[in-house]
């Protein structure tokens, strides 16, 4: 039986040798890039001197686990990470929703095209040039601050102050991607039943009744999908925002997981050190998707995966 | 203005809710539309009235196009924007040739290796290679400080990926049975059938790959030294936000420091404008629903 399964497979093999052919170039990026990558995260049991190699390191165990768990720096990263995500989901998330209603809610689909158009736009934009474009708004010699110095009010000092950094990154996520994150609920909005409406209607349920009893039901499985999913990332803030302002307010507001990776790693050179943190963080990253998704399954959703 | 009939059931709207979304539309599309507006004015203004102004201006009242001369004769950013289109050009043009066939071969039925294959794919969205595991790969693989490193540790987005596989799936498999009675071969089959029938869905992954590889900057920090190889993302986040010189120290640093906020928005503006040329074509796609069909699935 084996000889003829593996004949079977040779058969299969040579039938499909076009189609591996064109997988090449692709596996072999998943291969290096990837696994090759996770293979490499063994550099976080390693006393890594670049000079000696991956081979030619002291296998240090736990070592650098230790020396993380104890790191109060570390901690503060990993407080920094949390918070800030908190933050987003309480002021980012629920955004895209209420702008996909006022969207939805127009009736001039013209008016409704140009603001969508408007409005995704900043998506597309580089985090670069979203910074320099903040810094040029709400800066020192912003626009903000010209206004109140024109006006004889006090100026504010908001870029560069570490009290003012983490409401500040809300603010940029909220300007450039809550336009990107109404797209899946203008499609989920889109498929509520025009019936579910009339009929409510003609039972005598207003406006707020319909959107609580209607709409908000039907777009329930989507908001709790996008839910999960963030609390799956909860580790992970898109760090180029972070590590492109640490520098003006210091890393006591602006340190997260991955700059604390960065900084330990390339810029230090502990790469075994900033390697058990990005292994922490990988691994605790799992983690969370999972008890996200039974979460989901407990809430009688279908969650990410089954 | 196009307007959709509002149906029997719905109440006509009261004066004042309307008015609040009126209002709310018009604080959404400032909130947006200000910042560029100024970034542009900025750019385009007399260094003199950017300077009595405080560092910036809502409209130029000498509108000039020195900044941009400036910026592009020569010196770093023109070398940079040069390296940018190389990269975004290349770098796209391999990325949609590698995913292209990729999900071609995963997406025919019972190929060799398919399932395994595409679970280890998509255990890479779980389990996202981390900075110095990546690092240590680029470092290993002899690729450090050259243009491959901005392009090979990103070739294939498993997002793409999945999406464009979920598409070619979608096709009829008639279509190929009928090719394969034809003696068509696999390539045949992608060149005639798959690629006509998904010109829509290669071209927004092109653009998503074009518009990441022009907006990257943070493999360019670690993977390049020599500032001579760096994209203009990167250049302008050391001269821009961090605050360095933009001169060329060599050229001497004379006019450029004269009137730094002219051409830092020049920079920044230079760096927008690809992105607002493709943006239509991307919109496009999202008004055809290719997109949220793609994100739905």
């Amino acid at each position: 039986v084996a000889a003829k399964t593996r004949s079977a497979r040779s058969r299969r093999w040579r039938r499909d040798r076009i189609l591996i052919a064109f997988m090449v170039p692709g596996l072999l990026y998943y291969a290096i890039f990837h696994y090759g990558a996770l293979f490499g995260s063994g550099l976080a049991f390693l006393d890594y001197v670049p000079f000696l190699g991956l081979a030619g390191s002291r296998w240090i165990g736990l070592e650098n686990f230790q020396r993380l768990f104890g790191d109060a720096d570390f901690w503060h990263a990993t407080l920094n990470t949390v918070e800030i995500s908190v933050l987003q989901l309480v002021f980012f998330f629920p955004a895209p929703l209420a702008l996909a209603m006022l969207l939805h809610s127009l009736t001039h689909t013209s008016i409704k095209r140009f603001v969508q158009s408007v409005v995704y736009l900043p998506h597309f934009i580089s985090w670069v040039i979203v910074v320099a474009v903040f810094q040029q708004v709400l800066g020192a010699t912003g626009v903000l601050n010209g206004f109140l110095a024109d006006s004889g009010l006090h100026t504010v000092h908001i870029l560069g102050n570490p009290d003012a950094f983490k409401p500040m990154v809300i603010a940029q996520v909220i300007w450039k991607d809550t336009g990107w994150g109404t797209i899946i609920f203008l499609a989920a909005l889109t498929q509520v039943d025009e019936q579910m409406y009339e009929a409510a209607a003609l039972d005598g349920a207003s406006p707020w009744q319909r959107f609580w009893h209607v709409t908000l039901p039907a777009i329930r499985p989507v908001i709790l999908l996008l839910l999960v999913l963030r609390l799956g990332e909860m580790l992970s803030l898109g760090f180029e925002q972070f590590l492109l302002q640490r520098d003006a307010v210091g890393p006591g507001a602006a340190e997260v997981i991955d700059t604390f990776v960065y900084y330990q790693g390339i810029k230090s050179g502990d790469f075994g050190f900033a390697a058990a943190a990005g292994l922490f963080k990988g691994v605790f990253g799992v983690i969370l998707v999972y008890a996200a998704n039974k979460i989901a399954h407990r809430l009688g959703e279908s969650g990410v995966y089954r | 203005v196009k307007a959709q009939v509002r149906p029997a059931w719905q109440e006509k709207p009261h004066p004042l809710t309307s008015t609040a979304k009126a209002v709310a539309i018009a604080v959404v599309l400032a909130l947006v539309a200000v910042p560029f507006l100024v970034v542009v004015s900025t750019s385009l203004a007399d260094p003199a009235d950017v300077v009595a102004n405080g560092g910036w201006v809502l409209w130029p009242q000498h509108p000039s196009l020195a900044a941009y001369s400036e910026i592009l004769s020569g010196g770093i950013v023109g070398r940079a924007t040069l390296v940018s289109v190389v990269i975004t050009v290349v770098g796209t043009a391999l990325s949609l040739a590698a995913t292209v066939l990729l999900a071609y071969a995963l997406s025919r039925p019972a190929v060799f290796g398919g399932k395994p294959i595409m679970l280890l794919v998509l255990f890479t969205f779980l389990f996202p290679p981390g900075i110095i595991p990546a690092y240590l790969v680029v470092k290993e693989t002899g690729l450090l400080n050259s243009y491959a490193a901005l392009i090979a540790p990103v070739l294939v987005n498993t997002f793409n990926l999945v999406v464009m596989r979920g598409f070619f799936q979608s096709l009829p498999a008639e279509l190929y049975e009928a090719a394969r009675l034809d003696g068509a071969s696999e390539l045949a089959m992608l060149a005639r059938i798959t690629i006509p029938l998904s010109r829509a869905v290669i071209a927004v992954v092109g653009l998503f790959y074009a518009v990441s590889y022009w907006n990257s900057w943070f493999n360019a920090l670690i993977y390049i030294d020599t500032p001579a190889k760096w994209p203009l993302q990167l250049v302008l986040r050391t001269y821009v936000l961090a605050g360095g010189q933009l001169a060329d120290p060599s050229a001497g640093e004379a006019g450029l420091l004269a009137a730094p906020q002219t051409v830092q928005m020049a920079v920044v503006v230079l760096a927008t404008i690809p992105i607002v040329l493709v943006y239509p074509f991307l919109q496009r796609f999202f008004v055809k629903g290719v997109l949220s069909g793609a994100i739905k699935s």
